[in-house]
């Protein structure tokens, strides 16, 4: 079972023109920035609006109406209960209303809203309705499931909470899921593989470790090239917090940190804020690591630098300081950043 | 306190636009016969004129709402060639003079006319009919409604629509479960222009229904009579009138009065 999109469209000035494709049980996130044509590939994937030319196609078949959406908007219908709307695409296939109330309670229990099923969308809080729009997304077992943005209209601790629910819901997941989002750190947390769509075009494809070690255009290496931490995060001072990855811990500036632990954290650090020493910085940076140069690359005046540190991290220096440090594979640095540029993302 | 924005001069003339609209009423209740009252409200003339008026109003509300529906989505939801002519053309009744509209229905739907024949050779004869009085009220009052709903649908958010149709829906399972449920509360104040606008018919009616005492004579054309030999009882029915269209009126409270 595969997804084969293949389309292009022109509107004045604009011009879309992509193909690429996914496998069934992968979760490929389409990052972009705004303007890049991720809206009108959404539509064209939710059947809202057709190509000019190309095709569509899901399991050697058209995406027909086996498709699950998440709307960056929400878009619950305000007059019916939670219950009601998650049922809404199975009442739209004629499923008998008794059958598909009882489909649409227990989707809503699997995601954890087990006691919300008779409220009203105003009366559900951000974290919860977005829950309600993936039971709707969800509840007919769709072979496509497309997540528009579904972490955009969060607070921090609602994103945290629908990352890790996100997470556990894609992993489950026997379809193809397609997420689009202009969050690199969305795309870096949640899919298999990550296509990169800029001014109507795919300007590079691969998984997030490639994306994010080896970035081929200014915008995935400004937005996608970054340094990733994701896990548990704890408070431990005022002001700051420790975030504990698979692969080491650092430590986070956390100016509203709540009182308890947040398990599913993420936080970026620039590749520039990075700072690279041949001895050991004495300073006020909090974050202090000591790995061997994994990677080199050049990108006209600057270089990034791949370090096999404990977590793995990509500095980005100018030319000339590279060179003044006389950086070569299997170089042992020193590298630094202070908790303040770790900024927390959920 | 705010600083006045408006000149104080407006604010005069507003109260004369006021005072023109409410002293006719105000002169109306003063000089009704209150006393003989409950008496000419009894006479059974009243009552079937009532009953006709209710009748045809209510046959009008269902036409104008059977045939406007359509027409306020397909203009509201849907891009077509000539769109707004076709919209200018639905709401002409609106300014035509309601004699003309009768004189047009007659030359439409007349025994003589276009479609009038056709319809008379089904066994269908509208003019000097109920049935006529009833189709009179709803030309004029569909561009109301037409309007109304209008305004409705505009309030209708159609990424909801869109939601509904990418979750699987067909246009008609959008349509009757979240387009039209969520402008109920704007079908019903449509509803009630469009009666409150059939109602008060006057002119179409009398030229394309005539003037029969319990088949086509409506409250309106009651008065009217009435009021040639009686003005009294002509203001006590006209009254009559005064609060159905207030009970019209204050049904529609916060929609129309207050929203818009």
């Amino acid at each position: 079972m595969s997804l084969d999109v293949a389309v292009s469209l022109s509107r004045d000035a604009f011009t879309l023109d992509v193909s690429f494709s996914a496998a069934k049980h992968e979760t490929v996130a389409l990052l972009g920035p705004n303007g890049a044509g991720k809206t009108t590939l959404v539509s064209i994937l939710a059947g809202l609006l057709t190509a000019d030319s190309g095709r569509v196609v899901l399991d050697d078949d058209g995406v027909g109406r086996s498709v699950g959406v998440v709307f960056q908007d929400r878009r619950l219908f305000p007059h019916m209960t939670a219950t009601d709307n998650v049922a809404f695409p199975l009442r739209a296939r004629r499923i008998d209303k008794h059958e598909a109330r009882s489909k649409a309670r227990a989707m809503l229990e699997r995601l954890g809203l087990g006691d919300r099923t008779l409220a009203v969308p105003r009366d559900l809080s951000g974290g919860e309705a977005q829950r309600v729009v993936l039971a709707r997304a969800l509840v007919h077992e769709p072979r496509l499931l497309l997540l528009d943005e579904p972490l955009a209209a969060l607070d921090v601790r609602a994103r945290s909470e629908i990352r890790s629910l996100l997470r556990v819901t894609l992993a489950e997941f026997s379809g193809v899921a397609l997420l689009v989002t202009h969050d690199p750190v969305d795309a870096l947390t949640l899919a298999d593989r990550v296509v990169v769509l800029e001014n109507g075009r795919i300007t590079q494809e691969g998984t997030p470790e490639e994306i994010r070690r080896t970035p081929r255009t200014p915008y995935a290496a400004e937005f996608a090239g970054l340094n990733l931490f994701t896990g548990a995060l704890a408070p431990v001072d005022d002001g700051s917090g420790l975030l504990t990855t698979p692969d080491g811990e650092i430590v986070v500036a956390w100016p509203d940190a709540p009182r308890s632990l947040v398990p599913d954290a993420a936080a970026i650090v620039h590749p520039a804020d990075v700072s690279l020493f041949l001895d050991r910085p004495e300073g006020s940076a909090r974050n202090v690591f000591r790995g061997p140069v994994a990677a080199l690359s050049k990108e006209g005046d600057r270089v990034r630098v791949r370090l096999a540190t404990h977590p793995a991290l990509v500095a980005e220096l100018t030319a000339a300081s590279a060179a003044r440090l006389a950086l070569r594979e299997g170089t042992h640095v020193w590298a630094s950043f202070k908790a303040l540029e770790a900024k927390v993302v959920s | 306190m705010k600083r006045a924005r408006l000149p104080g001069i407006v604010f005069v003339a507003a109260a004369a636009g006021v005072a023109f609209v409410v002293l006719p009423l105000v002169a109306l209740v003063i000089r009704a016969p209150w006393s003989n009252a409950l008496h000419e409200l009894s006479k059974s003339s009243v009552r079937t004129a009532l009953i006709v008026s209710l009748e045809v109003s209510l046959g009008a509300t269902a036409l104008a709402f059977a045939l406007g529906m359509p027409i306020a989505l397909a203009l509201s939801r849907s891009a077509f060639p000539g769109r707004a002519i076709v919209r200018g053309v639905v709401l002409l009744p609106l300014v035509l003079p309601p004699v003309v509209a009768g004189v047009a229905l007659l030359s439409g739907l007349g025994r003589s006319g276009i479609i009038g024949d056709a319809l008379h050779a089904l066994g269908v004869s509208l003019p000097f009919t109920a049935g006529g009085a009833a189709v009179a009220a709803a030309f004029v009052s569909l561009p109301l409604l037409v309007l109304a709903l209008e305004a409705g649908l505009s309030g209708v958010d159609t990424r909801l629509e869109d939601a509904a149709l990418s979750l699987g829906a067909s246009p008609w399972f959008a349509l009757s479960r979240v387009t039209l449920p969520l402008m109920r509360p704007h079908i019903a104040a449509a509803l009630v222009i469009a009666w409150a606008r059939a109602l008060g018919e006057f002119g179409a009616t009398i030229t394309f229904a005539g003037n029969l005492r319990g088949r086509t004579q409506t409250l309106p054309l009651a008065v009217f009579e009435v009021l040639q030999t009686d003005p009294a009882a002509a203001t006590i029915l006209s009254l009559l009138l005064v609060a159905v269209s207030l009970i019209a009126l204050f049904s529609l409270r916060g929609r129309f009065l207050v929203q818009r």
